[in-house]
């Protein structure tokens, strides 16, 4: 996560911000940062405590939130203070420049009043008479107005004391007039009457200056600093219009600019006033500049700094923004200023209100991420603890569940078994029919219920994955007979004709785990059985390199060309989605592997379309009334469908209905010729290897029109060494026979031959016998019906040996033994087996047996003995952790786990870890081998002594060092198989 | 009385122990390890059974009595009279042993009680119909025949 506030942080610090806006980011970033490390840290330190995470996941968002809004509000703040900024300086600017052009143009007019001034002095008092008169002064000064474009009117008036008053007056012809008044005026000291005026003011002619007050002290101040001064600004008489009066001194001479003001009021000679008219000056001079929308000007004389007096403009308050320039007018005594505003009020700062609310949003968005992330963080490590605890309790649940399974199932099948047993005694006693009949249903319900069970046990075993194949060497063909003869009798009431087909490429010997083979195989060949009324299943057995390749099977396909007649699903079909056929390459032709694809063919009822993507589904059935009428749990498929997964295969089908059904599938055995040593073979069917010898080199025809049957029957009777021909009608076969280049022992028809023209029969077997060469060949018939099963059929003339399908090695065997005369020799009873090979496994071993009972003590013991062991007992574990030390003599130890004091588990691991450390002293030559017997490596085989055969308890032996167990009390068949890992 | 009769005697009251589910065919596979080199095998083990069972039951019914029951140890007697039970093929006493053991795992006094009588019932049968099946073999034997397997 620390990338993304990296990321986040760098981006706003890189741009937009200037210099005091980068010290701020610096420090947030490096507080925030600070943060984030902090929270880092504490949150792999505290990551077990989820608590405090989240209070710390919550502070930084708090913190983060109002960090950012904070931030946002002083971006906010700078951005507006800068446009302020940038306000004022435009408006200082505008003011400054307005000020600055006034200024100029009033000085441009007072400095042509002073020129005025000096005209005055040069040609009123210069020159006498003098040369101006008020009518002169008048033109003149009108026609120089434009370079005073200030002034509304300029006066002259002149200096006149009282004595000179009478002259004065009467050279003028008019009194010396009062302002205001326009009395004549009273007796003053000095007057300063208007003599020349411009037109514009020519009533003020005749006035006397000294008796306005303004205008007296306006003369006043003039003449003593030798300067043009400004009156106040007052109404002007007639244009009622806001106007200062500028007053300049007239000298009678040229005065040193260091002159008393004394000096300066005794050479005065008159005053020249100029009206400034204010108001319409700046309004001129704003029309020039043409911006008079955007400020507000003032002007203010503020001479007196608490009064200031308006001069121009209005005096609508604004409280905005203002700035003010001083204007110089030239007059010492008097200031003015030039205020200016905006007149609109500041725009909104709109560039930093979005920025700051922009980044706000932004800030608050990434709060929002990482609050979610948070919270979705939490949640799914909340869900992940809790599908942990239901991943567990699931697990306990099925580890239960098998458990359960398993202890049920051994359960049930005890005391099923005492009930079968008890039935079977039952049947033997003397027992009317009806009696019979019902100890049969029961019987039957008893057997479907244990191989319910059966399957109910293989099912859970193969969901808690502790189903494992083994690894033995078996004879395929075998296991298919002896399904085959599972199902013979069935099959022969139904009618439906039973086949199975191994292709020769298919080794002898297999290795692999052949009760699964033949499980998958039964159930498919269970479930074929109850669905067909008529027709056949046929069973055939190839190489899968054999099929992806062969032409074989496609001429077979068509649909008449069956075993039975009866059309079939076409069995390609079925293995369209195998993997195995979509690989390039035939599956690895030089490894020891050996792929088998084995093929269910039947004619039976076929699944509807609906029901087929369910079919692998346990507990499914087509539609509940099945189960009524052909009974079955639907769970065999769902197990072949497993079992084949385990055996590296796949499983497969198509059903046409009312045509048939093919189920296929494929699996991987090894092959044995490499490695055949450490391969314990079955000892299953070894009769029809020894019969085989009895009829090698044999001459055989097979008559039957029918190739898929004939294939069939020419591969069983090739199993037991005899050469086969297969021909098709009667006259072929004579014309063979006849040819007599080697004697033909036997001919085998098929029983549809041989019905379907009976005198033609009749004539073969006539013309058989009059072939002379030797004995005449045997003439067997292929049957399906059950009624002539066993025996000799006297058909027609002759008679017939019959061979009943389904053909399989061994009763071939037999009835061709029986047809032949070859006596068959006694074979050894099956069941002596296990007893004798114990007997031999175990004469003059040592054993240990250890149990705290000594009635069970006893008996192992002397059933040990028995098989010529040399048995020692005791009674305690610790006796046997004693006995076992090494060096010692014994060659197994048989040990009972239920003890007090040190159960047998304990106890094995005691001994375990006891050898173990002897073993490695004497791979370091810390204890010499010679005092060990020799024996570097100690390791007795320990097997456990159990009365519940449960899978918890057999994992248990292994971890605790046991090399297996057997039941209690012993089983032959079972102490034989354990024992014989160790003894050989 | 005539051997015949004796013999036929002996494998009809065996047969009768069986079918009454006295016996299972655990005693059977006893019997088969019976041979010339252990003639007394089965008399051997059933005496030592008789004695370990009536000592497995003194220990029962004393602990039984005691204020404090020690639920532990009588499991573990009656795992050991279970053990041997079945190892004889004494089937009936073994499966009330299993009774007793599921009572016990409930710490159920009366139960337990109940099944202790029972228990010694049961036993008390075996052990009559197992002596008088010895006493007929030992009669047959007496009488100079052998005892029919």
């Amino acid at each position: 996560m620390n990338w993304f506030i990296n990321g986040e942080f760098k981006d706003p610090k890189a741009g937009l911000l200037g210099d005091s806006g980068d010290k701020m980011w610096f420090k947030c970033w490096d507080e925030i940062s600070n943060l984030s490390f902090k929270i880092h840290h504490q949150y792999y330190q505290f990551i077990g405590s989820k608590k405090v995470c989240k209070s710390w996941w919550r502070k930084l968002l708090f913190s983060w939130i109002i960090g950012w809004t904070l931030a946002s509000v002083s971006i906010f703040c700078y951005m507006s203070s800068l446009a302020t900024e940038k306000r004022k300086e435009t408006l200082s600017s505008m003011c400054d420049e307005r000020a600055r052009m006034l200024q100029d143009q009033f000085n441009v007019s007072m400095n042509h009043i002073q020129a005025m001034s000096i005209l005055i002095s040069t040609f009123h008092h210069g020159k006498t008479p003098s040369a101006i008169d008020q009518e002169t002064f008048a033109r003149y000064t009108e026609q120089t107005a434009f370079e005073r474009p200030l002034t509304s009117g300029v006066a002259y008036a002149v200096r006149v004391l009282h004595s000179e008053r009478e002259q004065f007056e009467r050279q003028q012809g008019w009194t010396i007039k009062r302002m205001y008044t326009l009395e004549p005026s009273r007796i003053q000291e000095e007057y300063a009457p208007v003599i020349f005026a411009q037109d514009i003011v020519s009533h003020v002619v005749s006035l006397d200056m000294l008796s306005g007050k303004e205008d007296r002290e306006n003369v006043l101040i003039a003449r003593r600093s030798g300067k043009g001064v400004l009156t106040a600004p007052f109404r002007l008489l007639k244009t009622n219009r806001l106007g200062v009066i500028l007053t300049f001194a007239v000298y009678k001479r040229d005065l040193p600019s260091n002159a008393t003001p004394n000096e300066r009021i005794q050479a005065t000679d008159g005053y020249l006033g100029g009206v400034f008219d204010i108001e319409s000056l700046v309004e001129k001079l704003l029309h020039q500049l043409s911006s008079k929308q955007t400020i507000l000007v003032n002007v203010f004389d503020t001479s007196n700094q608490s009064y200031p007096i308006s001069m121009y403009g209005s005096n609508a308050s604004n409280d905005g923004l203002e700035h003010v320039s001083h204007l110089n007018f030239g007059d010492p005594f008097r200031k003015h200023e030039m205020r200016c505003r905006f007149k609109q009020k500041p725009p909104w700062p709109w560039v930093a209100i979005t920025t700051s609310i922009f980044i706000l949003v932004i800030a608050l968005l990434v709060g929002h991420i990482f609050h979610a992330t948070v919270n979705r963080i939490a949640k799914v490590e909340d869900d992940c603890h809790k599908m942990m605890e239901l991943k567990k309790q699931a697990e306990a649940a099925d580890i239960a569940k098998s458990q359960f399974l398993a202890t049920v199932s051994h359960e049930i099948r005890t005391p099923m078994n005492g009930v079968l047993g008890m039935l079977d005694m039952l049947m033997d006693t003397n027992l009317d029919v009806t009696q019979l009949d019902y100890v049969r249903t029961a019987q039957a319900s008893g057997k479907a219920l244990v191989a319910l069970i059966n399957e109910v046990l293989d099912q859970a075993k193969i969901e808690s994955g502790k189903l494992e194949l083994e690894e033995v060497q078996f004879d395929l063909r075998a296991v298919l007979d002896d399904v085959l003869s599972l199902f013979s009798g069935k099959s022969q009431d139904k009618g439906v004709e039973l086949a199975v087909y191994i292709s020769d490429r298919v080794p002898e010997m297999l290795i692999g785990d052949p009760g699964r083979f033949r499980q998958i195989i039964t159930n498919l060949m269970g479930n074929s059985i109850k669905f067909t009324e008529k027709g056949h299943i046929l069973v055939t057995v190839h190489l899968v390199e054999e099929v992806i390749d062969s032409i074989e099977v496609e001429t077979e396909a068509s649909s008449k060309n069956t075993l039975s007649g009866f059309p079939v699903a076409d069995r390609r079909q079925s293995w369209k989605g195998f993997r195995t056929f979509g690989q390039e390459e035939p599956v690895h032709p030089f490894s020891d592997s050996i792929n088998l694809i084995v093929s269910v063919e039947d004619t039976g009822l076929g699944i509807p379309s609906e029901a087929q993507p369910r079919v692998f589904t346990p507990f499914m059935q087509v539609d509940p009334s099945i189960s009524r009428t052909h009974g079955g749990t639907g769970i065999g498929l769902s197990i072949s469908k497993c079992l084949v997964g385990l055996m590296n295969g796949e499983i497969g089908f198509v059903s046409i209905p009312k045509i048939g059904s093919t189920f296929t599938f494929t699996a991987v055995f090894a092959s044995c010729s490499s490695s055949s040593k450490e391969y314990k073979s079955q000892q299953i069917n070894s009769q029809s290897n020894t019969v085989s010898s009895e009829f090698h080199g044999m001459r055989a025809l097979v008559m039957d029109p029918r190739p898929v049957r004939a294939k069939v029957s020419r591969y069983h009777i090739q199993r037991l060494g005899i050469h086969v021909e297969v021909i098709s009608d009667w006259k072929q076969g004579l014309s063979i026979i006849n040819k007599g280049d080697s004697a033909i022992h036997m001919v085998l028809i098929e029983q549809e031959v041989w019905d379907r023209d009976l005198n033609c029969s009749d004539l073969f077997i006539n013309k058989l016998e009059k072939i002379g060469h030797g004995t005449p060949p045997k003439v067997l018939l292929l049957s399906n019906s059950v009624n002539s099963s066993s025996g000799n059929v006297t058909t027609g003339a002759c008679d017939l040996s019959i061979v009943s399908k389904p053909l399989r090695a061994s009763m071939l065997a037999a009835s061709l033994q029986r047809a032949m005369g070859i006596g068959s020799k006694g074979n050894p009873r099956n069941g002596e087996l296990p007893s004798m090979s114990l007997r031999n496994l175990l004469l003059g071993r040592k054993i240990l047996i250890v149990d705290d009972n000594n009635v069970n003590l006893k008996v192992a013991a002397g059933a040990l003995k028995k098989y010529g062991a040399d048995v020692v007992s005791a009674t305690r574990g610790s006796e046997a952790i004693d006995l076992l030390t090494p060096p010692h003599q014994f060659d197994a130890c048989f040990m009972d786990i239920q003890m007090p004091e040190m159960d047998g588990f304990e106890a094995t691991r005691r001994i375990r870890d006891m050898e173990h450390n002897i073993n490695n002293r004497i791979q370091f030559g810390e204890l010499s081998v010679d005092a060990y017997n020799n024996v570097s490596n100690w390791h007795v085989p320990i097997l456990a002594m159990t009365a519940d055969v449960i899978q918890a308890t057999h994992e248990q032996c292994q971890r605790c060092g046991m090399d297996g167990y057997v039941s209690k009390p012993f089983e032959a068949e079972q102490l034989y198989r354990e024992v014989l890992r160790f003894f050989q | 009385m005539d051997l015949v009769q004796l013999q036929r005697q002996l494998v009809d009251y065996r047969t009768s122990l069986y079918h009454e589910g006295f016996l299972d065919e655990q005693f059977t596979q006893l019997q088969e390890l019976q041979d010339e080199n252990n003639p007394d095998f089965v008399v051997e083990v059933v005496s030592l059974y008789f004695e370990d069972s009536e000592r497995l039951l003194n220990e029962l019914s004393k602990a039984l009595e005691q204020q404090i029951i020690d639920f532990k140890r009588i499991d573990a007697h009656v795992h050991q009279l279970k053990g041997s039970s079945s190892s004889i093929g004494a089937q009936r006493v073994q499966k009330l042993c299993i009774v007793f053991r599921n009572y016990c795992e409930a710490q159920n006094v009366e139960g337990c009680l109940k099944c202790l009588q029972q228990v010694k019932h049961e036993y008390s049968i075996v052990k009559t119909k197992l002596e008088s099946m010895f006493q007929l073999e030992r009669q047959i034997l007496n009488a100079g025949g052998s005892v029919p397997v």
